[in-house]
C-alpha cells in the first residue's frame, strides 16, 4: 500500500456540545478502494462521513484530497467555490434517503443530467443520450426519462440518485446507508448494481453501513467505530471473521445471533 | 395640488433615502447583474404596483430630466398614467411619451421598440428579482448559487422545458447571464425583448420593492439569454404586421376588436406605432381605420 492515497484524514475530533462525536479519528482511502464504516447507531459514522466529505468542520484534524494533478488539498482549508466544484463533478454523495437528493418535481433526465449541466454542458441532444445511458446503467426503463421521480418506487429512487451521481465520473463517492430502509430483496439487488458499478468504474467508495453483511459484500477494508472512535481498522474478512476488539466481536456475534 | 405635496421633498423621497438608493444602485452598476439589498421604502402606491421601480426613478431623477412611463408598452395604462402624474407633482419634472424625447423611462412588461441612446436611462419595475425563486425556493441557498455560478438547475428548467415540450417555453421573464457572471431576471418582458438589453448604450436600473432589490446594467454589457447549443434562443414574435403602422419587427399586442371575434394585432410599443404612422407607414387595418 505505497500507491499515493486519494484521501487522508488525522487526528479528527469533534464534539456535539458534551457528546464526543468523533474522537482522534484517522483515515485513509486508496484510488479504487471501497471502504466501509461500520458501527451501531450514533457511533459516529455519518458525522465522520461528512467530515471527509467536507460537509462538516471537525474541532481539529486535517482531511486532504490528492486532485487528479496529484497536489494534496486541504478540504477544510479550500475555497467555498473549489470545494463545491469537487462536489460538482469528481466527488459524489449518495444519501440514505435519496429524496434529499434528488429534485422530486424535476424528470428522471433532468435529474441524471443536472452535473453534467451544471460542469457547463450546454448540448441538449448529448445530455439526453448520456441521461439514456446511465438509466440503463441503473436498469431503469428508457420510457421513464421524462417521469417524475414521484411515481418511483424505494429501490427505483435509489438507483436513480446513484446515476444522477455517478454520471459525471466521479473518483470519489461518499454513501451514507445507501441500501437502509428497503425491502431485503430490493437491498440485495441494489447491492449488487452497487458492486458491479463500483468495480467497473474504478471509483474509490467511503461507505457508511450498520449492516456488517453490506460491509461484507462491498468493502475490501472496513473501521469499526464505537463512542467516536475507531475501534478496530482492516481487510474486511480478517476483521469480520476473527475480530480483535471486544466490540468488534460483539457486532459481528449479534449478527450471526440475527 | 401644489399645497397637497407642498410638504413632501423633491420626487417625494427625503435625501437621505435617495442617497441609501443611489448608494445600492453604484454598487449593483459595479458589479452587473448582481442583486444589491436595499432599504425599500413605503411608497403611496401598493406593491406590485412597481414601487421599486419608482423609488429607482426618484433617486436618478433631475429636474431637467424628461420622463416617460410605460406599462406593456403602453403610455396611456392606468399605471403608467399614475406614475407619471406621481413624478410630475413632487419633483414638476417634464414628461413626455416618446421614446426619443426621454432621459429617464419606467417601464413594466417591455423595451421600447427604438433603440436607446447613452444620454437615457431604462428603469424596470421587478415583481421578483430572484431568476431562480421558482426553482429553488430557499433565498440562502439561491445566494450561494449566485456566489458561486453555479446555475446548472437554471438549466435543468430549460431541459424539462425542451423534454416536455420540444422547446424552451419561456415567453416572459426569459433568464439571461449578465456579463458572463451573474444569472439575472430581466423582469416580466417578453423573451422577445431580451436581445435589446445585450450591448444597449442605456444604463439599465431594477428595482424590485416588495423583494428589497436592487440590480443594473451597465451600457455596453453582455447579456445572454440561457439557451443550449443544439436549441438556440429565439426571440419569438407574433408571425403578423402591425395592422395599423404594418411594422413587421415590433412586438404585437392581439386586440379583439368586435364580439363577432375580430382580432387585430398591432404593435405594443403605442408611441412607436404612433411616430411610424406619423411618418406615413400605414398597415392594412390602419387604412380601414382612416376610411371610416
Ligand atoms: N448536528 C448534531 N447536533 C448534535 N448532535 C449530533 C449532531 N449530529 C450527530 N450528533 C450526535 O453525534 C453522535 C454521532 O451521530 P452520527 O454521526 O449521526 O452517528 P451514526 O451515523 O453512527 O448513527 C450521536 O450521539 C448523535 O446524536
Ligand atoms: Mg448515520
Amino acid at each position: 500500500m505505497n500507491e499515493p492515497r486519494l484521501l487522508e484524514a488525522n487526528g479528527l475530533t469533534l464534539h456535539f456540545g458534551a457528546i464526543p462525536a468523533l474522537v482522534d479519528v484517522d483515515a485513509q482511502l486508496w484510488p479504487g478502494e471501497v471502504l466501509a464504516i461500520v458501527g451501531e447507531s450514533g457511533s459516529g459514522k455519518t458525522t465522520l462521513l461528512n467530515v471527509l466529505a467536507g460537509r462538516i468542520r471537525p474541532d481539529s484534524g486535517v482531511v486532504q484530497y490528492r486532485a487528479p494533478d496529484g497536489e494534496m488539498l486541504d478540504v477544510h482549508a479550500m475555497p467555498a467555490p473549489a470545494l463545491r466544484g469537487l462536489h460538482r463533478s469528481d466527488w459524489g454523495f449518495v444519501q440514505q434517503n435519496p429524496r434529499e437528493n434528488l429534485r422530486m418535481g424535476v424528470s428522471a433526465g433532468g435529474n441524471v443530467g443536472e452535473r453534467l449541466m451544471a460542469r457547463g454542458e450546454r448540448h441538449y441532444g448529448d445530455i439526453r443520450a448520456e441521461a439514456l445511458r446511465w438509466l440503463a446503467e441503473v436498469e431503469i426503463d428508457a420510457d421513464r426519462i421524462d417521469d417524475l421521480p414521484r411515481v418511483f418506487s424505494g429501490g427505483m429512487l435509489q438507483r436513480l440518485q446513484i446515476a444522477r451521481t455517478l454520471v459525471t465520473h466521479p473518483r470519489l463517492v461518499f454513501m451514507d446507508e445507501p441500501t437502509g430502509g428497503l425491502d431485503v430483496s430490493v437491498q440485495a439487488r441494489l447491492l449488487d448494481l452497487i458492486r458491479s458499478l463500483v468495480a467497473r468504474l474504478g471509483i474509490a467508495v467511503v461507505l457508511v453501513t450498520h449492516d456488517i453483511a453490506v460491509a461484507r459484500l462491498l468493502a475490501a477494508r472496513i473501521m469499526v467505530m464505537q463512542r467516536g472512535r475507531v475501534v478496530e481498522t482492516g481487510l474486511t474478512d480478517q476483521v469480520l471473521d476473527d475480530p480483535q476488539h471486544p466490540y468488534t466481536q460483539l457486532l459481528v456475534s449479534s449478527v450471526l445471533a440475527a | 395640488m401644489t399645497s397637497e405635496i407642498g410638504g413632501y421633498n423633491f420626487a417625494y423621497l427625503d435625501e437621505q433615502t435617495k442617497r441609501m438608493i443611489r448608494r445600492a444602485l453604484l454598487k449593483a452598476v459595479a458589479i452587473p447583474g448582481h442583486q444589491v439589498p436595499f432599504g425599500s421604502r413605503e411608497m403611496p402606491l401598493p406593491y406590485g404596483w412597481g414601487t421599486g421601480g419608482i423609488q429607482v426613478t426618484a433617486a436618478v431623477l433631475g429636474a431637467d430630466d424628461v420622463l416617460k412611463v410605460i406599462d406593456q408598452g403602453a403610455d396611456d395604462t392606468t399605471n403608467a398614467v399614475s406614475i407619471r402624474r406621481f413624478f410630475a407633482r413632487t419633483a414638476g419634472v417634464a414628461t413626455t411619451t416618446r421614446t426619443a424625447e426621454a432621459t429617464v423611462i419606467q417601464t413594466r412588461h417591455r423595451i421600447p421598440e427604438q433603440p436607446l441612446r447613452e444620454d437615457q436611462i431604462l428603469v424596470y419595475q421587478v415583481p421578483m428579482p430572484e431568476p431562480m425563486a421558482k426553482l429553488e425556493p430557499s433565498r440562502a441557498e439561491t445566494r450561494r448559487m449566485h456566489g458561486l455560478s453555479d446555475y446548472g438547475l437554471m438549466h435543468v428548467k430549460l431541459y424539462e422545458d425542451i423534454a416536455r415540450f420540444g422547446q424552451i417555453s419561456i415567453s416572459y421573464d426569459y433568464p439571461v447571464m449578465v456579463n458572463g457572471r451573474y444569472l439575472m431576471s430581466p423582469s416580466p418582458i417578453p423573451a422577445f425583448d431580451n436581445p435589446k438589453m445585450h450591448q444597449m448604450a442605456a444604463l439599465q436600473l431594477f428595482g424590485a420593492g416588495r423583494e428589497k432589490r436592487i440590480y443594473a446594467i451597465p451600457p455596453y454589457t453582455d447579456v445572454r439569454s440561457l439557451d443550449f447549443e443544439d436549441h438556440p434562443f429565439r426571440a419569438i414574435r407574433a408571425p403578423h404586421p402591425c395592422g395599423l403602422c404594418g411594422a413587421e419587427d415590433s412586438y404585437l399586442d392581439e386586440v379583439v376588436t368586435d364580439n363577432a371575434g375580430g382580432r387585430l394585432f398591432v404593435c405594443s410599443d403605442t408611441d412607436h406605432c404612433a411616430e411610424r404612422r406619423a411618418c406615413g407607414h400605414v398597415g392594412d387595418d390602419g387604412v380601414a381605420e382612416a376610411a371610416e
